[in-house]
């Protein structure tokens, strides 16, 4: 039996080995003469042309990110003998780093033999005579040339547009070898990554005819590749600059939105670095350098930063109080300088020692008073506060087209529960409402919740990029970014308050960024924060007013947006290290608002102008109204929350 | 004790060198083929020594393996089977959860070297089938082929996830042989080869883009001119060109001038068959028909079941190697990652196979015996 099946189990692998004898047969014999005559014909290679990548522009076509043609050297593997004998020849001609080597090796191991390997990008003009001279003596090994990337802007964009880099082993694990042959360079942050595949394009491909030694003859066919789209950012390099320019090194970040539709139109983090040095390979010291410097220069603090954002959210938790009904614009809150929790010891205290008397909501806001938020946020509880604050983002990454983004902290109970398994005390929820504790934020998603305040409280994500472009001169697509939500807002009412106290902030005689309205035409709104690094000890008062001393323990943050009555332009600055939020992080946004107004010639259509002198300090317990802007704009008057009181209609 | 094992270990390895117990047919084929195969190799790789030197240790050590496993007694690797054969399939587990490969998940990092479970499956999958059927009844029952079915999908189906299909033909081929040499009916093979070709369009959505592309590029190759359209046509030409009588040796054009892509690898046979023309390779198919004929003559001569079943799916898997290669560097079937035994370069494949034949040595030299 069993025999019987092997005999017939050898039979069918003989018709099988017959069937692929016959094949043979049918190629070597009846089809040999054809084939012969393709083989010595055979002189045609075809070899991928990697296509241009896009290049990313301003939001006026001024170039942030070009290509340039450079030469490198390469080496096909295969027509090596000896490499390591070779190396050591080329490097008496051609100098090779350390770093050339080891990247080198490393792709040479995992490439095919027949495929030739970058060892030396970007070579200079003596490099390339040096070596032309000396080619003869080294077989397999060609100057080829590329385009590579150059920022003209140097470190400018580098935490916006960011950098590409060569392509290394960890890349091919996941890049599609067909469309990234002959490509050495991949995005490796910023716009440049996350948008790789839009940037990248697709690889043609040409024909070649080559010798018998295999060195090129002549091109036979050409597939032109695909260039990669360009890219036009929504940023003006003119407001970068001033915003760069404005934090003059100090580490801190600055963020400018339009909150008319997210569109980013500065976005700065300080110290910074140059992204050129990365394009054609990092030099180790280099590398170095940048990694020990205690400023962190590749640190992006305006996407990946986390602060407590301090008193900066007050507005907008004096926006929940009034949107879920705890609150009317006049209530009011007596500030003794110390808050207790009813039936609590420990005091939480006032900026100012000995409190500022009765304020209502918008005196609140435009002198910060801590009381005024401890208690709606108590009142408020932590569930609503942190659903209210999660609306407009905070806990959550943006949404902007960047990877990277952090988080930051959001307190909640829950997240409380997973962070650290303890319950949720009441005392939280008190300094949670001026911005402290737990709680932290990115200047990036504190521009972002200001950006959806602003425009009524429609929320839209930020956007880097707002159009792509095929080949240069065709036009511009732009890319929609619709709201992401309805509008956080329900009673128009609730928001010309806080409009309102943020106006006070800059224009009333106690407001803590009143040194930021002089000479800026337009009505503007702002809130200052000032935020501690370590948490308090104590309920004393602090008696070292010594600027330094404070710089080291403060964050500052500003916030403010114009015109205050149709806003156009939100503007978040932050200083890692500055001692007041109005006195060291206000000038920054103020240049910067400069500047884009300088952008509009000076003109914005529609806006509301400031106030000739400063606003008469509102009577304590005098229930002021919520502005309405647009006719506060058409009055001009000198006292603004006079114009404002006639026109708002209160409940 | 320690010495007692120290005295034991060196009795086996004296027994090992002294008094091999292998068939000589069999082994003159292996060495045969061996030579062919670093001659061709030579030449495909550009008279590279080092290249050369690599591959002729990997066919020491599988020699060496190919001694070991000869000695031990077929009725030893029956006991083991189950163990075996679980181990290889837990360790295909294992890579599916942590493995790492370049674009697929087949290698396991044990540190000093890279280690490809699915070659354990292509001598523990035979030896599973052969380990069940052995005490049934046979021809194999209804309910017996749905057991083997299992035993064979569950890791065929975990390499193919890989994705390797060119294993994972492999491992089902050593397996269905098994089944088929146990004397399953000509009418249920027939059954069977017609739901599997009912399957194929099933099979079609699950295979991976770039396998459907492989298979679409054979039926028209000029649609790929810089991947594998370009592989088969270069291919294809080095065969064509080589003739009845071929170029001669060292004189394949196709590969010096790199026409010819992985021409030390899978497509090698091209190499040798632009170099012996239609004479080599006639000659080339003879030597693996006989190593073929011996295995089964080896697997009729074992007096039980298990040996047999074992020997002859064995023989009958190293042809599928031969078929799916040559069909491949030939045109005639999809590019797919199966060497051409004992001649492509590198891999773990030559180690297996030789310890495959281990086997076969083993249980030639228990013939006699009743297990």
């Amino acid at each position: 039996m069993f025999r019987r099946r092997a005999l017939a189990g050898f039979v069918l692998i003989l018709l099988g080995l017959g069937l692929l004898v016959g094949r043979y047969v049918y190629l070597q014999v009846a089809r040999h003469d054809e084939f012969a005559m393709r083989s010595t014909n055979n002189r045609v290679k075809p070899r991928a042309i990697p296509p241009a990548r896009g290049l990313i522009y301003d939001r006026n076509g001024v170039l942030l990110a070009d290509n340039v043609p450079a030469f490198r050297l390469e080496v096909v593997p295969e027509q090596v003998r000896n490499m390591p004998e070779l190396l050591a020849r080329l490097g008496k001609v051609v100098p090779l780093g350390q770093d050339d080597l080891n990247a080198f090796n490393k792709q040479l191991a995992q490439s095919r033999r027949f495929q030739s390997v970058p060892l030396k990008m970007h070579l200079t003009e003596d490099e390339i005579d040096r070596f032309a001279v000396n080619r003869w003596r080294f077989p397999g090994v060609d100057v080829v040339p590329y385009l590579t990337r150059r920022y003209p802007f140097g470190g400018l964009f580098a935490h916006v547009v960011g950098y590409v880099g060569r392509i290394d082993a960890d890349d091919l694990q996941h890049l599609d070898p067909q469309r990234y042959q002959g490509t050495s360079h991949v995005g490796r942050s910023g716009i440049e990554r996350s948008y790789e595949d839009v940037l990248h394009g697709t690889p043609g491909y040409e024909l070649l005819e080559v010798n018998a030694d295999g060195r090129t003859q002549r091109v036979l066919e050409t597939h032109p590749p695909t260039p990669g789209r360009n890219l036009y950012l929504s940023i003006d390099v003119r407001l970068q600059k001033a915003a760069e320019n404005a934090l003059a090194g100090r580490p801190g970040a600055a963020v400018a939105i339009d909150p008319r539709n997210g569109q980013v139109l500065a976005m700065v983090s300080e110290p910074t670095f140059d992204p050129n040095l990365f394009v054609n390979g990092i030099s180790q010291a280099d590398y170095s350098a940048l990694t020990d410097d205690p400023a962190t220069p590749l640190y992006n603090r305006a996407l990946r930063g986390a602060y407590p954002p301090g008193s900066t959210v007050k507005p907008l938790l004096g926006l929940g109080g009034l949107e879920l009904g705890l609150r009317t614009p006049q209530d009011t809150v007596v500030s003794t300088g110390v808050f207790y929790i009813p039936g609590q010891k420990r005091g939480y205290r006032d900026d100012q020692r000995g409190g500022v008397g009765r304020v209502n909501l918008m005196q609140a806001i435009e002198m910060s008073v801590n009381t005024y938020f401890y208690k709606l946020a108590l009142d408020m509880g932590i569930d609503r506060f942190s659903a209210w604050m999660g609306k407009f983002g905070f806990g959550k990454p943006t949404g902007i087209d960047l990877v990277g983004e952090a988080s930051g902290i959001l307190p909640s109970r829950a997240w409380k529960m997973a962070h650290s398994r303890q319950p949720w005390y009441p005392g939280e929820t008190v300094i949670a409402g001026i911005g402290q504790g737990y709680w932290t934020v990115t200047p990036i998603q504190l521009a972002h919740a200001f950006a959806t305040f602003a425009d009524h409280g429609l929320p839209h994500a930020p956007r880097l990029v707002m159009a792509t472009q095929g080949p240069i001169g065709s036009p511009r697509q732009p890319l929609s970014n619709p709201p992401s939500g309805p509008s956080l807002v329900n009673n128009p009412a609730d928001w010309d308050a806080v409009n309102q106290g943020m106006q006070m902030v800059i224009y009333g005689p106690t407001g803590t960024g009143r040194s930021l309205a002089s000479g800026f035409p337009y009505l503007m709104a702002g809130k200052s924060g000032t935020a501690e690094r370590y948490s308090r000890t104590t309920d004393a008062y602090n008696t070292d007013k010594n600027n330094a001393y404070l710089a080291s323990r403060h964050r500052a943050w500003f916030v403010a947006y114009a015109p205050a009555n149709e806003p156009r332009i939100v503007v978040v600055a932050m200083l890692e290290s500055g001692a007041w939020g109005a006195e060291d992080a206000g000038p920054i946004v103020r240049k910067i608002l400069d500047a884009w107004l300088a952008t509009h010639g000076g003109v914005i259509p529609g806006g509301a102008p400031a106030p000739a002198a400063a606003m008469a300090p509102p009577a304590p317990a005098a229930p002021a109204a919520p502005a309405a802007p647009a006719t506060t704009a058409g009055a001009g008057g000198d006292n603004l929350p006079a114009a404002a009181a006639s026109a708002g209609g209160n409940p | 004790m320690i010495g007692t094992i120290h005295v034991r270990a060196r009795r086996f390895l004296r027994r090992i060198l002294t008094r091999p117990r292998i068939d000589l047919p069999l082994a003159v084929g292996l060495v045969l083929l061996a030579a062919i195969g670093l001659v061709t190799l030579y030449s495909a790789s550009d008279g590279d020594l080092g290249l050369v030197g690599g591959q002729a240790a990997r066919f020491v050590l599988g020699g060496a393996l190919l001694l070991v496993v000869s000695r031990i007694p077929p009725a030893v690797l029956r006991s083991w089977t189950p163990w075996l054969y679980a181990g290889s399939t837990a360790l295909l587990v294992v890579v599916a959860i942590l493995g790492e490969g370049r674009g697929s998940m087949r290698w396991l990092d044990l540190g000093v070297m890279r280690f490809q479970p699915s070659e354990l499956l292509k001598l523990t999958m035979p030896m599973m089938v052969a380990w069940y059927l052995h005490p049934r009844q046979l021809p194999p029952r209804w309910k017996d082929m749905a057991v083997v079915g299992l035993l064979i999908a569950v890791p065929a189906g975990l390499i193919a996830e890989q994705p390797d299909l060119g294993t994972a033909v492999l491992v089902t081929a050593a397996g269905a042989f098994a089944l088929f040499l146990s004397g399953m009916g000509w009418w249920r093979i027939g059954a069977l080869l017609a739901a599997i070709g009912g399957m194929v369009p099933v099979g079609w959505h699950f295979l991976h883009q770039y396998q459907r592309d492989r298979v679409l590029t054979l039926l028209n190759p000029e649609s790929d001119p810089l991947g594998n359209g370009w592989h088969i046509i270069q291919s294809q030409i080095a065969v064509g060109s080589g003739g009845i009588f071929g170029k001669g040796w060292l004189h394949s054009t196709q590969s010096r001038l790199d026409f010819l892509p992985e021409h030390t690898t899978d497509f090698i046979f091209a190499v040798f068959s632009e170099e012996f023309g239609l004479i080599g390779v006639c000659a080339m198919i003879l030597l693996y028909a006989f190593i073929i004929g011996r295995c089964l003559w080896i697997a009729m001569e074992a007096r039980d079941t298990y040996s047999r079943l074992l020997a002859g799916a064995i023989g009958m898997s190293f042809f599928v190697y031969v078929f799916v290669n040559g069909g491949m560097v030939a045109g005639m079937l999809p590019v797919v990652g199966v060497p051409m035994p004992m001649v492509s370069y590198g891999g773990t494949s030559a180690v297996s196979l030789l310890a495959g034949f281990g086997v076969l040595m083993s249980i030639h030299a228990h013939r006699k015996t009743h297990i």
